[in-house]
């Protein structure tokens, strides 16, 4: 009903305004700008500034807009400030790559700054249609730029894989969703709460719980519905690799914590479960499948797998401590992953393609910058302090002993010792191997600033994440909480 | 406890550090440059570390030299960090080791030479800032920091199986210090449900009375961090393999400093934290230490290598000294801390010795080697004086620290210390048995005719271990009026009918006598029982 909708709703959604209106700039300035490719990456990259810019007015806002479909909260914020800075690294280290792929880059940016759209929807959504409309639009921008080496084989394959899966596992996401509805008579979360709360459990519920967790665990690449991510991960260009595991997953999570949080809460006790096992399988195999990997990008595929394991962890705790330790992980993840994920794109040049650990040989005698920087990475995966990544894992595990979850916590402790084994494997590659042919590594200076960016945070937050935690705690307590007052009037 | 004036212990803790920084801009190929700016940073941590010997007042049992700051708020992490006698000791040794370290490298690393003192810097560091943290959560990272320089430093540097040895080293620490973390977690849980704060203030763990069975298990995930780095038959599988391949430099920082964080760690936590789950163990962990003394013994004899002989030997050593700390007498544990900081003394020298000849001959084969005293007497001198302390003879340091043990251990329990005399005179035979191989006898190899003796800079890294040797042997007791307080306050917790020696340290027994002139000697620890 546009009639009901004020200048307030607007307002309040003028960040992802400005983000479309710059999106589709970026369309328009290609269009015009036939001859030229370097138009773009400035529009994008002001696009991204601003928005986020707008974003920080809203700190400390808790409400909710447009007639209760999107939640205006500190969780919200805190994810999409998540987004924001993840499309911007992942554009930084973007242009290098589409030069020697030779591919045009107007609709590139077009398409990372849409997955973005949809992502910030997917964390202030609290409605499932709302909900559901920002995870297609950010699927569907994805499939495309996994596809966009239109004369690349991997490429086009890995597309395919993706939509086909993504479109099923969307499916099954939905037929949950309208289960849920017809439990409950509405697609309000708050709404579902509470009118699943007196109800008895039935065969119905049940239901609807599988499969709105399977469609999810599809999404964050949970084992045993993690076969996408291998494939997908190796074939797509490297930039979208990164910004698919970042970005994408971070906002499943965001999806998963509002609807579990917020619209299941009654339910709790099953769903604990259910992702306590999918978290044990996930951090497992994904570690165990990693260390046999002698490609880059598909080890850092199933690594990603692993991490997912360590947030559901959070998620199992069921806590306010459990949500806070999801959100520190991703806050940390998105700098370690993207960064190892720019030093793949970085190795690609004109006669190497880069994605094999081999090619990661002598690193340091030739970039050491890029070799420290990778060294950090991979130990922040890892969870060696002093990096960010022993912050996050410090939470998740604090987060499950906390609420006695003895087990899940040495299964968690065990598989990052675990891990460790094939992140030392890059390092050995990297510090201790001879070099090997191929030509001069180049650092433009849009990539170096995304290494920079991701490496000062991988170490700032290992040593001093106070403002993380602070922020991180605000928006977790803020989950859960707007739900109760945001029905209609 | 006194707040520090100058903050001491964050400058002994960041020489190093920044010594680490300014070699980052240094060019890799001035390799003499770098050398000696890691020289002079090691030897000015060593300098800033000294007034601590002096600094440190034995009749004030609270913590000292306390520097406290916001670290983490939100999670009541804190920069803590203060010193008693026994982390004192232990400092210095570490910034000692560091030179010699240092002074030891200069013609046995010629690759990579930048990497090399840019590493054994940050190990600094990480050492030392293991050794001030009251914070369990700034101890852990530093714990943790140490592991990827000490990787390196065997990975690169190291002699032929070195990636494996290397890797070996860090996941039995990892894996041990892991589980480790969740034991810290389960601690800070604990402490916020008794006082609601969420802390990882370890002076307000000491005061903790946790029930039994929780301290059952934290006890266990600390002993797998502390026992695989002590290391404790059986997770010592992976310190052979890395003493051998380790350059000298990582040897000896390893022998002298790392494995001290295993037995520092039970001392300043499982102990303290947990008193009634360490009695509980004790049967355990003496059988174990018992295992250790006698099979690292037995291994060291059938050695053919050098260097995993000395390897074998500190199982056997640090067997020994977990025996006499899991005594729980005030004397027993004493003695096992003299005898750490005379095992850093003596294998950081024998490991030193071996390097010498290692960069002379590259091998370590004892059967390569044979009558070296006619080619190189001060060398020889050298080796026997540290052979003898190794073997406990009377006026060198050994005997000091293995006395000690022995009585404490023999009040508890006369079997105990009779197998453990039995190691001692393993221990004899097989250092002898070394020492004769190596160094009587005629040259029989005609590779051995022509080494020189030691250089002046390698007589230089063994002097202030010949002196400490000594002087530990002669005159020990500014070592054990140090470790006096520290001994007190681990014995107030894990028995409750101790008196302890200064009346100061439990608030109620004051009878005025040996009043700190200090008074602000810490609350915290009154309430100790």
């Amino acid at each position: 009903m546009p009639a009901g909708f004020t200048a307030a709703d607007f307002y309040y959604i003028l960040p992802e305004i400005v983000l479309m209106v710059g999106a589709l700039t970026v369309l328009v300035v290609d269009l015009i700008f036939k001859k030229r490719d370097d138009l773009t990456l400035p529009v994008t990259l002001v696009t991204l500034a601003a928005t986020t810019g707008l974003l920080a007015t809203f700190i400390g806002v808790d409400t909710t807009a447009s007639r209760g479909l999107l939640a205006i909260d500190g969780f919200a914020t805190f994810f999409k400030f998540m987004f924001l800075v993840t499309a911007f690294v992942t554009v930084l280290m973007s242009p290098s790559y589409l030069k020697v792929e030779g591919v045009r880059s107007g609709e590139y940016y077009f398409l990372i700054l849409c997955a973005t759209l949809g992502m910030m929807f997917m964390a202030s959504g609290v409605e499932l249609i709302t909900l559901f409309i920002g995870l297609e639009t950010m699927a569907v921008s994805f499939y495309i730029l996994t596809g966009f080496l239109k004369p690349n084989q991997r490429s086009n394959e890995a597309s395919l894989k993706y939509y086909l899966l993504g479109a099923f596992s969307t499916g099954v996401l939905l037929y949950g969703m309208s289960l849920l509805y017809a439990v409950s008579g509405s697609t309000n979360l708050a709404e579902i709460s509470s009118s699943l709360e007196g109800l008895q459990s039935s065969g119905l519920v049940s239901l609807a719980l599988i499969l709105v967790v399977a469609g999810m665990a599809f999404k964050i690449a949970a084992v045993p519905f993690h076969m996408w991510a291998p494939d997908v991960y190796e074939g797509a260009p490297t930039p979208v690799t990164a910004f698919l595991s970042v970005g994408s997953k971070a906002a499943a999570f965001a999806m998963l914590l509002r609807v579990f949080v917020e619209g299941l809460p009654a339910l709790i006790n099953d769903w604990q479960v259910m992702f306590s096992w999918l978290a044990v399988l996930t951090m497992t195999v994904g570690n165990i499948s990693a260390i046999t990997q002698s490609n880059t990008k598909r080890m850092l595929a199933y690594s990603s797998i692993a991490h997912s394991g360590y947030v559901l962890l959070g998620i199992v705790a069921g806590t306010s401590r459990g949500w806070t330790a999801a959100m520190v992980y991703l806050g940390v993840y998105i700098f370690m992953q993207l960064g190892a994920f720019a030093i793949v794109t970085m190795l690609r040049r004109h006669d190497v393609v880069g994605d094999e650990l081999k090619d990661l040989s002598g690193l340091y005698f030739r970039s050491p910058l890029a070799a420290i920087a990778m060294l950090v990475f991979m130990l922040s995966l890892g969870g060696i302090p002093p990096t960010a990544g022993f912050m996050g894992k410090f939470w998740i595990f604090s987060a499950v002993m906390d609420q006695g979850f003895v087990t899940l916590a040495i299964v968690g402790v065990v598989n990052s010792a675990i891990s460790l084994f094939y992140y030392i494997r890059v390092v050995v590659f990297m510090w201790i191997k001879e070099e090997v042919s191929g030509s001069e590594i180049s650092l433009g200076p849009a990539m170096a600033t995304a290494i920079v960016i991701t490496l000062v945070a991988s170490i700032l937050f290992g040593i001093y994440p106070q403002p993380l935690f602070e922020h991180a705690q605000a928006a977790a307590a803020t989950l859960g909480a707007t739900a109760s007052v945001s029905v209609l009037p | 406890m006194s707040e520090a004036e100058i903050p001491l212990l964050s400058l002994i803790l960041f020489t190093p550090l920044v010594g680490a920084a300014v070699l980052l801009f240094v060019n890799k190929h001035s390799e003499d440059t770098i050398r000696w700016i890691a020289n002079a940073f090691a030897m000015l941590g060593f300098l800033v570390s000294v007034p601590l010997w002096f600094v440190y007042d034995t009749q004030n049992p609270g913590w000292q030299l306390v520097e406290r700051h916001a670290w983490i708020p939100s999670i009541g992490a804190e920069y803590f960090l203060g010193v008693d006698g026994f982390s004192v000791l232990l400092i210095l040794l570490a910034t000692m080791i560091g030179v010699i370290a240092m002074l030891s490298s200069w013609t046995a690393v010629t690759v990579r030479v930048k990497e090399y003192y840019i590493f054994l810097l940050m190990l600094q560091t990480g050492m030392i800032g293991a050794f001030v943290s009251l914070d369990f959560l700034l101890f852990f990272l530093f714990w943790e920091v140490m592991l990827v320089p000490m990787y390196f430093l065997i990975g690169i540097w190291g002699s032929d199986n070195r990636l494996y040895s290397a890797i070996k080293f860090f996941l039995f620490t990892l894996v041990g210090s892991v589980v480790m973390l969740l034991g810290i977690l389960a601690v800070y849980f604990y402490n916020e449900s008794v006082t609601g704060i969420y802390t990882f203030d370890i002076t307000q763990f000491h005061e903790l009375n946790m029930p039994f069975d929780y301290q059952w298990w934290v006890f266990l995930a600390f002993f797998l961090g502390f026992a695989v780095k002590v290391p404790m038959f059986p997770f010592h599988t992976w310190l052979p393999d890395a003493h051998t391949d380790a350059p000298t430099a990582g040897s000896v920082i390893l022998a002298a400093v790392l494995l001290k964080m295993g037995t520092y760690g039970f001392i300043r936590f499982s102990l303290p934290i947990l008193p009634e789950a360490t009695q509980y163990f004790v049967p355990m962990i003496v059988l174990l230490s018992i295992i250790g003394i006698i099979y690292g013994a037995l291994v060291a004899m059938a050695q053919r290598d050098w260097k995993r002989l000395v390897a074998y030997s500190s199982v056997s050593h640090m067997g020994m000294v977990m025996l006499g700390l899991f005594a729980l007498t005030p004397v027993g544990i004493t003695g096992s801390i003299v005898q750490q900081l005379n095992h850093g003394i003596t294998t950081g020298a024998l490991f030193l010795i071996v390097g010498i000849v290692y960069e002379r001959r590259h091998t370590r084969e004892i059967s390569e080697y044979g009558g070296l005293s006619k080619v190189m007497p001060v060398y020889a001198t050298i080796f026997l004086i540290m052979t003898m302390s190794s073997i406990g003879l009377p006026t060198l340091n050994g005997f000091i620290g293995e006395v000690l043990i022995l009585q404490g251990v023999f009040v508890v329990n006369k079997l105990w210390a009779g197998v453990a005399a039995v190691g001692i005179v393993l221990g004899a035979a097989y250092m002898l048995r070394l020492y004769q191989q190596t160094m009587f006898g005629d040259v029989t190899n005609p590779k051995n005719e022509k080494l020189p003796d030691l250089s002046l800079r390698e007589f230089c890294t063994f002097v202030p271990l010949l002196i400490l040797a000594v002087w530990i042997g002669l005159y020990p007791k500014p070592f054990l009026d140090r470790l006096e307080t520290s001994v007190d306050h681990v014995m107030v917790r894990v028995n409750s009918e101790y008196t302890p020696r200064l009346a100061s340290v439990n608030g109620q027994t004051g009878d005025g006598e040996n009043e700190p002139e200090t008074s602000s000697f810490s609350p915290v620890r009154g309430g100790a029982r």
